[in-house]
């Protein structure tokens, strides 16, 4: 479902992958290893079209990219680096609006189980400076599990989880792949998860 | 398709399944607009600096000039005008900076909707917040300068035209310096000259009405200007939002 080929990025001079060939099919995931600063996160926002290419080409379903962003990102879910949470705001706020930004209505009970899925149904009207970082991530988690859509694309998903938080992130892959879904996973962490494909940059 | 329909059973049987994609949900710039009301809400601070700050600097004209109503009455459109410009200018910085760092850039980015129209909704919440309330306080400080009834009539209806103008403009610069180290220097630098064609007819307009003259071809003249941000700034906004991003 996912083919990435001949991709080639550079960061300032420097020429972080080149020619980089995979393909995904329905219940494969991609595991992309490599140091600090190997151009991983770099890769995943290639991928989602954050960033163009130096070169090459990604196709989803078959089509360029390029030529559909509008339905690519209606199968995507990207988590990055940074929590994309708002500070000032409850964690029930922060999930309605990602989601509502995704052009996605959720009902409260739907919010209020996600949360409760990731533990967080005590801090659920904590504003979000007030959570740590692993219970930061959780909220991400929950968006996981409200959006429902083909590809995931993660970025260090399992960074300052607690132990009961890897393994829910563990069964929701599982259960993305198990449904025909395609993750694409960077972490320095072992993935509870049978070996996917793997890239090393 | 089959996968589609099988992710369809992804959540656990136990969590309701109300969460579908919806027609009915609010548009993508009413999303955004939405989501910066509430945020300034609970940041009220920021809101109150850039209306002190038009009160302050409005202020300072009539108390270090004295009581010359002349020639207080001949500066007071300009002195106004100015100050609501360097007031709108204020906030600029902050406009897509936050969002940028947090990651809701990004996601709004790569959300299936419209990233320009989020991004328009996001520049109609920073007019709301910053502009309307320059306008509305403008007639008051405006009684400073000892200008007539009419004038702050005009005043308030230049302002209204003009200070959306300011946002779109100052959404583009703020759009191009993001990430920039020193953007804000940068910024005004940008920006500032850009903001001369509004000052001069918003200004003008309403210097033209104290001096008796016709004020519709001022006025015509902003709304314009308004009617071409309108349609051209959000687009450029983007662009530059996603150059800043890549």
């Amino acid at each position: 479902m996912l083919t990435a080929t001949e991709l080639t990025c550079s960061r300032g001079e420097r020429r972080l992958f080149d020619g980089l060939d995979f393909a995904l099919e329905a219940g494969e995931w991609l595991h992309v290893k490599g140091e600090n600063g190997s151009g991983k996160t770099t890769l995943l926002r290639t991928l989602v079209g954050l960033s163009p290419p130096d070169a090459g080409r990604t196709t989803w379903r078959g089509v360029d990219i390029r030529d559909d962003l509008q339905g690519y990102r209606r199968d995507l879910v990207y988590l990055g680096h940074p929590a994309a949470l708002k500070d000032d705001l409850t964690p029930l706020e922060n999930l309605r609006l990602a989601l509502a930004t995704d052009g996605v209505a959720a009902s409260c009970e739907a919010l209020g189980s996600a949360l409760e899925r990731v533990r967080l149904e005590d801090h659920k009207d904590l504003p979000a400076r007030y959570l740590s970082a692993g219970q930061k991530r959780r909220v991400l988690l929950a968006r996981l599990l409200l959006r429902r859509v083909d590809l995931w694309v993660l970025d260090e998903p399992f960074a300052s989880l607690d132990a009961p938080a890897v393994d829910l992130l563990g069964t929701l892959l599982q259960r993305h792949l198990e449904c025909g879904g395609v993750a694409v996973v960077t972490s320095h962490q072992p993935v509870p998860l049978a070996a996917g494909v793997e890239i090393a940059l | 398709m089959t996968a589609l329909l099988s992710v369809q059973t992804h959540l656990p049987a136990s969590s309701p399944a109300t969460v579908q994609p919806s027609t009915a949900a609010a548009g993508p710039a009413l999303v955004a607009l939405r989501r910066d009301l509430l945020l300034a809400a609970r940041h009220r601070s920021e809101v109150l600096t850039a209306l002190t700050f038009f009160v302050v600097v409005t202020s300072l004209f009539p108390i270090g000039i004295g009581p010359e109503p002349e020639l207080l009455r001949r500066i007071g459109p300009g002195a106004l005008w100015v100050g609501a410009l360097l007031a709108t200018l204020l906030g600029l910085p902050r406009l897509f900076a936050a969002d940028h760092a947090d990651g809701t850039l990004e996601q709004m980015a790569l959300s299936p909707r419209s990233f320009t129209l989020q991004i328009a909704g996001k520049v109609a919440a920073h007019w709301l917040l910053c502009g309307l309330p320059l306008v509305l306080l403008a007639p008051l400080l405006g009684l400073q300068f000892g200008l007539d009834g009419d004038v702050l009539g005009v005043l308030v209806v230049s302002l209204l035209l003009g200070t959306p103008l300011l946002s779109l403009i100052g959404s583009i610069g703020a759009a191009l310096t993001l990430g920039v180290r020193g953007g804000g220097v940068l910024l005004a630098l940008l920006v500032l000259p850009l903001f001369i064609p509004a000052l001069v007819f918003g200004a003008g307009a309403v210097e033209a009405q104290a001096s008796g003259l016709g004020v519709r071809g001022h006025l015509s003249v902003l709304g314009a200007m308004l009617v071409l941000a309108l349609f051209f700034a959000p687009w450029a906004t983007t662009a530059a939002l996603r150059i800043a991003m890549e």
